[in-house]
């Protein structure tokens, strides 16, 4: 596996909002203008560090959600007893200044070598690195088949829906609609259990890859799940967000 | 540091001591969970800890672990993905107790678990009564999510040192990075420096 560690020090950096993009009610995607930005890979995350004027500071982790050398992008999460991002989602506009650093973390990546198959598993906003990864993937040329399994509450909830509903060659897109489905919805519309993951997930004899990002218990209940299955844990790469009101 | 960010007034906290929550943390109430995998679950019948010391191993099992004398904590952890939780109760046995029936005279200490997660540290930071293997949670056994049967506690450190599913720790003459250590993360971490990455 490729390791795309982190090397030297990471420097605070002013990035600028070149636009935004609501995804949701609730997400929105920045797209961010970073003159020293020194490249990531699908995957990783950064790091946002707010200042008031007296001072007072906020820093908080999200995820990258643009392919290597595309313009660098986070999608943010509005959560309601959040303090960063709020700011984020709700006060930031297109020309304002925003401290990051980053690219951060060498884990769960995914590069074109590492091969595959792959399968991407997204629990809400979890689908944020993921589609780094298959932006990535398209960029790139790859040919490594890829299934996405999506689990969102409503249809309102779906990040980068329209995006997701032309994949690539090669990349089946499943989701799931937990809470409230459209009519005449052909997806799940169950939560993501060991039983849906049987239907889904790639065969462990196929030696696939997965990568697994969501909440806690979400998570928790993927990864076992495909342990279950005959996945190797150390072919199954996880993210996991708590609902901490942090993010 | 003249950056403002434009239109930012923040959340503080004010039950909070700001002096207990180190810089760029803040305090949450809940109990986050974050690995780079799935849960291991290894029965406590074969699960065991151990010192290694070069071709010398001294090992418990989970039974003669337990047997040892333990001792409940509460301390303040800081994890540095920015959550820091104040006054976490906690029981275990004291790396000092363990190491009391090791001769041994390394500088350095490399963790092992299950899952392959490894992490090192100084071995003057798992000592003097700084470091536990947890098997405890405020009164409760330790959750397999938060790291049980059993996990390291380094509360003066930032909380991915306080590795998950220990299984031991190996002495060593030279600091070895151990699993985010090679990924970027600073190799010791100290939350009241910010040291969250190589260089900071």
């Amino acid at each position: 596996m490729a390791r795309a560690a982190v090397r030297g020090r990471l420097t605070w950096q002013i990035a600028k909002v070149a636009d935004v993009v609501d995804e949701t009610a609730r997400v929105r995607t920045l797209v961010l203008d970073v003159p020293d930005w020194p490249g990531h890979a699908a995957g990783q995350h950064l790091d946002v560090r707010l200042t008031a004027e007296d001072g007072y500071r906020a820093e908080r982790s999200y995820s990258i959600a643009s392919a290597p050398g595309e313009p660098l992008a986070i999608t943010v999460e509005r959560l309601d007893d959040g303090e960063v991002s709020p700011y984020l989602t709700e006060e930031l506009r297109g020309g304002d200044a925003l401290e990051l650093r980053g690219p951060v973390g060498g884990y769960f990546v995914w590069d074109a070598v590492d091969g595959g198959p792959l399968l991407l598993v997204a629990g809400g906003s979890g689908i944020v690195p993921l589609r780094a990864i298959l932006r990535h993937r398209r960029r790139t040329g790859s040919e490594v088949a890829v299934r996405l399994l999506y689990s969102s509450r409503s249809p309102g909830d779906v990040i980068y829906r329209s995006e997701l509903a032309e994949p690539a060659g090669g990349v089946d897109v499943v989701q799931t609609l937990t809470r409230e489905q459209p009519d005449g919805w052909t997806g799940y519309a169950r939560r993501v259990d060991a039983a849906l993951l049987g239907e889904v997930a790639w065969p462990a004899e196929q030696e696939p890859l997965a990568f697994v990002c969501g909440p806690t218990s979400f998570v928790e209940t993927v990864a076992s799940g495909l342990v279950a299955l005959g996945y190797p844990p150390t072919r199954v790469k996880t993210e996991r967000f708590g609902a901490t009101g942090g993010r | 540091m003249s950056f403002i960010s434009r239109g930012f007034h923040g959340r503080r906290d004010d039950e909070v001591d700001p002096k207990r929550v180190p810089p760029g943390q803040y305090v949450t109430h809940d109990f986050p969970v974050l690995s780079a995998g799935p849960t291991p679950h290894t029965p406590l019948e074969e699960w065991t800890f151990s010192i290694v010391n070069g071709d010398e191993r001294k090992t418990w099992t989970w039974d003669e672990l337990r047997a040892l004398p333990n001792e409940e904590v509460t301390v303040d952890i800081h994890c540095v993905t920015r959550w820091s939780k104040l006054d976490t109760t906690w029981q275990g046995v004291s790396v000092d107790t363990l190491l009391d029936q090791v001769e041994h005279d390394s500088p350095f200490v490399l963790a092992f678990c299950d899952g392959g997660y490894t992490t090192n540290l100084p071995l003057e930071d798992v000592s003097g009564g700084k470091a536990w293997v947890a098997f405890g949670y405020d009164g409760e056994p330790l959750d397999p999510e938060h790291g049980g049967p059993a996990r390291l506690l380094v509360p003066h450190l930032y909380f991915w040192k306080s590795a998950k599913w220990v299984r031991g720790l190996e002495l060593r003459d030279e600091d070895e990075p151990g699993f985010w250590e090679t990924y970027g993360y600073h190799s010791y971490g100290d939350p009241w420096r910010e040291q969250r990455y190589a260089g900071d």
